[in-house]
């Protein structure tokens, strides 16, 4: 497998458990940063990294605007802002129309990352109940990413994972217990 | 939004800018670049654009899709009382502060449709201090203003919208603000009758006067971080001593050699500026 660079992973409904799930498996010594972007209600700000975080060694934190990507970090993308890649490798925030009724929109960040880091990106695709992500796996097979989506029978809902393999080329679809091992293998 | 290969390159992004610039006097320059690349993507594809060249020289060339362009590359997506506890610390601490002074001036920078500064108007009147109060309501964007100056928004957002009042320490009955007509809720004259509408240009505009109450939210995040200092420095020299800086619930002034004058208000992204 090529190098990785950056790791994303989206989600909407039923996305949490299986993060809780996979992140105490993952390496403490990550050669890429890990950036989430889950659709959750505004205002519960904060409490989604703090849960995080008590499952894992590795530093996690909500994203601040203009802030450099570090390999080795797990970032939160904050409820009510789309979070965009630069090229510089930093974090933009944005407050731009909802995409998919999303924001943030896993599109937005998956799409923006593909130009940015191309060969050496991997997205992942979790459970949820829209198609958010979708079109943003396609940028990021175009760009020549590598795509993975969470195996749809093993999803709490399906129809996001299964969009995804529907109209984008998918490389690997996952069980939630294999996705740790997955992970500690791009480093 | 589709955009599988980009159909627009970086340099040709620049080349538009540069464009805008020299003919129009707009400088985005400074703009956040992965912010403004997918708003002109985002126009170039719902406008089902062809080439790059016509959608440069239609941009150069007819004034009134230049408007559109503009509209369309900024963010004017609002809310009123958006993040009600920011307005609760306004309505409890920061008005009242400065309900001793015997006129109050206020700069709401980057207001667009006007959506915050009916918010500011509501608060005054219920602390009894609009009659004393000034707001400056900005934008570079004079199509925004146009419609803030309306006083009419989308019936359909007064649900939303009366939530984070109350949820922002209002009492009243948030409906008592607006006659509904049709789709839209007219706002009352009064709220009206102290605020400003006037076009001002955050990059390439001078401090116009002095506050005691500068806002600027989700402005600053689609700036880089060198034109976000010298907006910064705009700021602060258009705030009186003992005023305050609000900024959006992502941004901060952390940063800046500035913050070294300021005291925060705890847990809220607004300083006061103590020396």
């Amino acid at each position: 497998m090529e190098k990785c660079d950056a790791l994303i992973i989206g989600g909407s409904a039923g996305s949490l458990d299986v993060l809780l799930k996979v992140l105490p498996g993952l390496d403490y010594t990550l050669s890429f940063p890990i950036i989430i972007v889950v659709h959750r209600k505004h205002g519960a700000d904060s409490l989604l990294p703090e849960l995080l975080s008590g499952k894992t060694g590795l530093i996690v934190k909500e994203i601040d605007e203009k802030e450099p990507i570090l390999a080795g970090t797990i970032y939160v993308a904050p409820s009510d802002y789309h979070t965009l890649i630069e090229k510089d490798k930093s974090f933009s925030l944005d407050y731009s129309e909802k995409i998919n009724y999303s924001r943030p929109a896993i599109d937005a960040t998956f799409q923006t990352a593909a130009e940015v880091y191309q060969d050496k990106l991997v997205c992942l695709l979790l459970s949820g109940s829209n198609s958010d992500g979708v079109n943003g796996l396609i940028s990021a097979k175009a760009w020549g990413g590598i795509t993975a989506i969470q195996d749809p029978a093993t999803a709490q809902v399906s129809y996001m994972p299964q969009q995804a393999s529907i109209h984008a080329k998918i490389d690997y679809t996952l069980r939630i217990e294999d996705m740790a091992e997955f992970i500690n293998l791009l480093s | 939004m589709s955009q599988e290969l980009c159909v627009i390159t970086d340099e040709q992004i620049e080349v538009l800018l540069a464009d805008l610039l020299e003919n129009y006097g707009y400088d985005f320059t400074g703009y956040s670049k992965a912010s403004i690349k997918r708003r002109i993507l985002r126009l170039y594809s719902l406008d089902k654009q062809v080439s790059f060249a016509e959608f440069r020289y239609k941009i150069n060339n007819d004034n009134f899709y230049f408007k559109r362009f503009v509209e369309q590359i900024t963010v004017n997506v609002t809310e009123m009382f958006r993040d009600p506890g920011f307005f609760k610390t306004l309505r409890d601490v920061v008005l009242p502060n400065l309900g001793t002074y015997p006129f109050i001036r206020i700069w709401l920078a980057g207001c667009s449709t006007g959506e915050e500064a009916y918010s500011i108007s509501i608060i005054l009147k219920e602390l009894n201090l609009l009659h004393k109060s000034l707001i400056y309501a900005t934008d570079l964007n004079p199509v925004v203003l146009e419609k803030a100056a309306q006083s009419m928004f989308a019936m359909s957002q007064m649900k939303q919208y009366s939530e984070n009042y109350i949820l922002s320490g209002g009492t009243k009955d948030f409906s008592s603000y607006y006659t509904a007509n049709y789709s839209l809720a007219k706002f009352s004259d009064e709220l009206k009758s102290k605020i400003i509408f006037s076009t001002h240009n955050l990059v390439s505009d001078h401090s116009f006067n002095e506050f005691q109450l500068i806002l600027c939210r989700n402005v600053l995040i689609y700036f880089d971080r060198d034109l976000q200092h010298k907006v910064l420095g705009l700021f602060d020299e258009s705030l009186e001593g003992l005023g305050y800086l609000a900024l959006g619930s992502k941004e901060t002034l952390d940063f800046s050699p500035l913050s070294k004058n300021y005291k925060r208000i705890p847990a809220e992204k607004i300083w006061r500026k103590i020396s």
